[in-house]
This record gives structure tokens, C-alpha cells and sequence, in this order.
């Protein structure tokens, strides 16, 4: 492995740096806009008549808070620690994306920039997206891989539904890296009007924070609620780890308590060798992809690698630099779980629960199904329920073998 | 310092190295120097170029199909200074290849390829500490970009940092071609003035003589990719140098002799 060398003197002071990781990384073109950004993020975040906004919209048009669920006929058949589940798929337009979307898109609208532009991977950040725009009568472009959007295609239709333009991106390999690719020479050539709703907690800052900060209610309604039916803190909180949006949201408030282990879940695709998976602490190095300074999976020469994923969402080379952080630190665990886990995992739920959980979400319950019954009966597990699988009925009749009409 | 504009308007000229073969680079670049390019930049391909339009990402993945690498474009560096002494040569990379190679080996190595200068696309002053302290101790000039939305305190910065010349976005935007100079560029030259002595090179979008002759008015140099780089893609490797020779000199050729 080849030692990496920082582009700047680390320092936990700064703005938009954890540990090392993090900062800009971007075109100068770009500077002005995120200085903004930052700026009127904090002036809003401040601002109690945004943050009252906000919370009506989260409530009463999104849907929150949203429930944890003890699963309890799926803790039964396991044998261990009750596991419950916090269910962000209940959200309205099906996944947690829409938490950022609502924030970020209010803020777009608070600073006079009336056009949208948004990558997305699974769909479920585009339709979050152009469900937020529908709602500020806001312009919406989402740039979306063609592989993505043939295999989340009832998410383009949905998109195009809500009067979103979905532009198919052609380049590399098709997915959610050149997604975002095709999204920064958008926002570099429109930058004066336009608003880049990025859609996980990558890029460069403020993103990393904001989108953070956004999902923090995750783990705000987590504590209260486990809380109050436990009297206790969790074991555990799992999340699936694609940028990382879900996961930070679902971390940050137990952070401080070091007694909660806190477990992120990355695709372990088909295979472990460099292209068949999207592991980045198992076969990445730090480097900077997207403008951001994190673990990469690239090749020898700094050449950024194709990744694969049955879960478009989790399809991505690199991984939000707070999570870099706190898997260097220790303070946060990564582990894998491959393609076919997660669907016997999404099978799983779906017959005991009846719940039927997106593919990136079915990479949280697949370790929740393994370490469960390695643990004791007292032990409690919080997986973060991220989306719901509607969306991938496609692949799953496919993978699945699934007989239709 | 080599990199010097002897006529004015200068002209530095943007390859992607690699593209098609290092071969083809070496005879492109070489035939840009004696056509009369003060600057050639030596683009180092790389798989995700989120500031480049169509014909230079089209480029690059030519250039990676063979798996051309950084010490590639390094050891063609020597090949083009070793040819031509006195042109000036800049290393053009996104920055993800330069840390993987290393921060301090790409100083050595570019040093002693007898490269002028180094600028990294995604690459801003607040981030580059170690960056130049690397170029100084090698003394490399780092080439920093400018762009139109930059207010005056982050022209500041990027005038203090920059030596050799400083790369003056014409518009907002990706690389690649366009109808016309907008006026974005010449208010951005005249803010930039105010704070540096050194020369200032407009880019992006410039593909003809007038473009070149615009620029002229207000800057020192042209910079030249995207409208070279696609006549490579639309030449042979044998076909290229020629051309590429024969675009150079018409963009010098006074816009009134074009006119008639």
C-alpha cells in the first residue's frame, strides 16, 4: 500500500475536517458557491423560524417521527438480542433521503436559488428530491446512471411523475459515481442559479455536516424512543453504509456513549477482489474522490475503481470522511454483508415481519441476522431501517425467481 | 523558470498525455513547441474528470485504455524537455493520482523530469499547505486556478500562491469549446491584476484565432485544450503532429487578415 501523504496539515479544528479526512477538494469555480452554502447553512441553522419549517415539513408532509418497531417475532426465530427496527421506510417517498431533501430544499428556496440539481443511485435521493421540488415549485434535474435506471426504473417513472427532468449519464460505469460526476459540471456551469442537493454525507464541506445534521433526527427519535421502552441504551445501532447518509444519522447521537457499539454495513457485492464490491475499508486507501478526502477504492495508480452492488445505493467507490474518521478511530465498526445475504435477508424480514425492506437496508438486517444470535437475550440491536423495497420488486422478481402474472 | 511568453498573446497549449499513445503525445507536443506554443500542460488522464467536458473525457479514457500513469506522463515529460530545453512544461493532473503516487516522490520526480510547473484541477489554496511546501522545496511553480465567481479575497490568495503564471478561468463552467468570449473573462483578468505581477493565461473555451486575438487585449496567454484535443481525436497518430502544427500557427494570424 502506498503511503498516503496529506494535501494539507491535518487539524481538528477546522471547518469540514474529521480527523484527516474531509475538507475541499473542488474546481475553483465552485469556491464561491460553498462558501455561501456554508454560510447561509449556519445562518439557518440558527434560525429558529427555519428550523420551525422545517420541523412542520418533516412531520406533517414527511411523516415523522417515524416508529421503532421491536420485531419480535424475528427476534424469537433468532434466539439473542431483541432486535428492533427504526422505520425510516415509512417516511413519505419511501427512504430517509427525504430529511435532507425537505432541509436542503428550503434552504435552497432561502437563498434565492430556484433550480435543483441531484444525483442519485438507488432513486430514492431523486425522488426525494423531485418530491421536494413539486412541494417549493422549484426546477429539478436529477442525474441518474443508465445502469441505475434500468435497474430502479419504477424510480425514474416516479421522478418524471413529479415533473423532475431524470438525464441518463452514460460515463464510466454508469452508476452512482458518475451520477455525481455529471451533477458537479452541471453545478460548475449553473452555479449561479443553482442548488446542488447533494444526497449523502460526501463531497465537499459544508456537505458532509449539513446532510449529517439533517439526518441527525434519526438517531434523536432512536434514543428517546428506545428510552422509553428499554430503559436503556442500545447493544448496537447497524446501518447500511453507501456515502453514509443513513448511517451518520443513525450514529451521531450515540457517539458520546462509548458502550454503544455503532456498526456500519458496506456491500460486499459478489466477490472480494477490486471491482466486484463496494467495501472501502476492506480494499480502499485514502484519497480524494468528489471533493472529499476519504477511503477510495482505486487502483495502484490512483485510477478510481468500478464498484458493484446488487443495491444501487451502496454501489459507490468511496465513503463519507465522518465515517473514515470514526472507523479510524475505532469509535465506529465496518463490516460486509454480499449481495446474496442481502436478499436472503430482505426475503427474511419480508416473511417474518412483513416488512419488506429496500436492498441497501437488507445489508443492516443481514448483520442483524448474523450477530443477533451470537448475543445474549438482554442485548438489544437498533437496525436503521433505511427505505423500503417497493423499488427493487425488478430485481428481486429477477433474483429471486419470482413469477409474475 | 521556463515558462516565459516571449510573444504576445502566449500560447499554452493543454494534452492530454496518452491520448492516443505517449508516442503520439511526445510528436504532438514537440510539433506545438516549434508552431509556436510558449507552454505545453501535459495532462495526466484520469478516470473521473468532473471539471472536463466530453472531448477531454473522452481523452482521457483514451489515454487509460492503455493504462497510461502518472510515471508515464512524468518520464514523457523528460522526453519533451530533453527535445526542447527552453519550452515551458506543466504537470496537469486531478489530484487523487498525485496522493497516490505520493506527495513528496511526484515533487522529486516532476522536479527532475525538468517539468516547470504543476496545477491540480481540484486543488485550492486553503487545502495546500503541504502542496506547496513541496513545490517550493523542489521549486516547482504552482499554477493555481482563477475563476469568475472568486471574490477579491480569494484572487488574493490565489495570486500570493501562484508562480509561473495564473490560469484565469474565461467563464463558469466545464472545459470545452464555445461561440464566443464571454466578458466574464476580462473583468476577471483586470480583478486579478490588481494583485499579481505575474502573467495571466485565459482558458477554457478558446478555439480559433479570434478567440485568441480577444484575449490578446487583455491578457498575456491563450490557453488551448479542448479544440486540439478533439482535432487529435480526429486525426491519426501520424496525421496529428501536422495538424496540430498548422492549427497553432493560424491562431496567431491577426484577426484582420481572417476578416478579409
Amino acid at each position: 500500500m502506498a503511503s498516503v501523504i496529506l494535501p494539507a496539515a491535518p487539524s481538528e479544528s477546522r471547518p469540514g475536517r474529521f480527523g484527516i479526512y474531509g475538507g475541499r477538494y473542488v474546481p475553483e469555480t465552485l469556491m464561491a458557491a460553498l462558501v455561501e452554502l456554508e454560510h447561509e447553512y449556519e445562518v439557518a441553522k440558527a434560525d429558529a423560524a427555519f428550523q420551525a419549517e422545517l420541523t412542520l415539513l418533516l412531520n406533517d408532509f414527511a411523516g415523522r417521527p417515524t416508529p421503532l418497531y421491536f420485531a419480535k417475532r424475528l427476534t424469537e426465530q433468532l434466539g439473542g438480542a431483541k432486535i428492533y427496527l427504526k422505520r425510516e421506510d415509512l417516511l413519505h417517498t419511501g427512504a430517509h433521503k427525504i430529511n435532507n431533501a425537505l432541509g436542503q430544499g428550503l434552504l435552497a428556496k432561502r437563498m434565492g436559488k430556484h433550480r435543483i440539481i441531484a444525483e442519485t443511485g438507488a432513486g430514492q435521493h431523486g425522488v426525494a428530491t423531485a418530491t421536494v421540488c413539486a412541494l417549493l415549485g422549484m426546477e429539478c434535474v436529477i442525474y441518474m446512471g443508465d445502469v441505475d435506471m434500468a435497474r430502479q426504473e419504477l424510480n425514474v417513472l416516479r421522478m418524471r411523475l413529479l415533473g423532475a427532468e431524470v438525464r441518463g449519464v452514460s460515463s464510466g460505469a454508469k452508476t452512482l459515481k458518475d451520477a455525481i460526476s455529471e451533477a458537479m459540471r452541471d453545478w460548475v456551469t449553473n452555479v449561479r442559479t443553482t442548488h446542488y442537493l447533494l444526497g449523502s454525507a460526501l463531497g465537499a464541506h459544508p456537505y458532509p455536516t449539513m446532510v449529517r445534521d439533517f439526518q441527525r433526527i434519526i438517531s434523536i427519535e432512536m434514543k428517546q424512543q428506545i428510552l422509553e421502552k428499554e430503559g436503556r441504551l442500545p447493544t448496537a445501532v447497524i446501518a447500511c453504509v453507501g456515502g453514509g447518509s443513513n448511517a451518520i444519522g443513525a450514529f451521531y447521537e450515540f457517539i458520546p456513549d462509548r458502550q454503544v457499539r455503532l456498526i456500519g454495513v458496506e456491500a460486499g457485492g459478489r466477490g472480494t477482489a477490486l471491482g466486484e464490491h463496494a467495501a472501502r475499508f476492506s480494499g480502499g486507501v485514502p484519497g480524494v474522490l468528489q471533493g472529499t478526502f476519504s477511503y477510495v477504492l482505486q487502483d495502484e495508480n490512483g485510477q478510481i475503481a468500478q464498484t458493484h452492488s446488487v443495491s444501487a445505493g451502496l454501489d459507490y467507490a468511496s465513503i463519507g470522511p465522518e465515517h473514515a474518521a470514526l472507523h479510524d478511530s475505532g469509535r465506529a465498526e465496518y463490516v460486509s454483508q454480499d449481495d446474496k445475504s442481502a436478499l436472503d435477508a430482505v426475503v427474511k424480514l419480508a416473511r417474518t415481519e412483513g416488512i419488506l425492506p429496500a436492498l441497501e437496508s437488507a445489508h443492516a438486517v443481514a448483520e442483524a441476522l448474523r450477530l443477533a444470535p451470537t448475543m445474549p437475550a438482554r442485548d438489544i440491536l437498533v437496525v436503521n431501517l433505511s427505505g423500503r423495497g417497493d423499488k427493487d420488486m425488478g430485481i428481486l422478481a429477477q433474483e429471486l425467481h419470482i413469477q409474475g402474472a | 523558470m521556463a515558462i516565459q511568453f516571449a510573444q504576445k498573446p502566449g500560447l499554452v497549449v493543454y494534452l492530454t498525455a496518452g491520448d492516443p499513445t505517449l508516442e503520439a503525445t511526445r510528436s504532438v507536443a514537440i510539433a506545438a513547441i516549434d508552431a509556436g506554443a510558449d507552454v505545453i500542460e501535459l495532462g495526466v488522464p484520469f478516470s473521473d474528470p468532473l471539471a472536463d467536458g466530453p472531448i477531454i473525457q473522452r481523452a482521457s479514457e483514451r489515454a487509460l485504455a492503455h493504462n497510461t500513469r502518472l510515471k508515464d506522463v512524468l518520464a514523457l515529460a523528460a522526453e519533451i524537455r530533453a527535445a526542447r530545453p527552453s519550452a515551458g512544461l506543466v504537470i496537469f493532473s486531478y489530484l487523487n493520482p498525485i496522493l497516490r503516487y505520493g506527495l513528496t516522490r511526484f515533487a522529486d520526480d516532476a522536479a527532475a523530469s525538468g517539468a516547470d510547473g504543476v496545477l491540480i484541477t481540484d486543488m485550492i489554496v486553503e487545502e495546500a499547505d503541504a502542496y506547496l511546501a513541496e513545490m517550493e522545496r523542489v521549486k516547482l511553480a504552482p499554477i493555481f486556478l482563477a475563476a469568475p465567481t472568486s471574490p477579491d479575497d480569494r484572487l488574493e490568495a490565489i495570486a500570493t500562491h501562484s508562480k509561473g503564471f495564473i490560469y484565469a478561468i474565461s467563464r463558469v463552467g466545464i472545459t470545452g469549446k464555445q461561440q464566443s468570449m464571454t466578458s466574464d473573462a476580462a473583468a476577471l483578468v483586470a480583478r486579478i491584476r490588481r494583485w499579481t505581477e505575474l502573467p495571466i493565461a485565459v482558458g477554457f473555451g478558446i478555439s480559433n484565432a479570434n478567440h485568441v486575438a480577444q484575449v490578446a487585449e487583455f491578457a498575456d496567454a491563450a490557453v488551448i485544450g479542448s479544440a486540439i484535443v478533439e482535432l487529435i481525436e480526429r486525426s491519426t497518430p501520424e496525421t496529428a503532429p501536422g495538424a496540430v502544427a498548422r492549427f497553432i500557427k493560424g491562431l496567431r494570424q491577426p484577426v484582420t487578415a481572417l476578416a478579409r
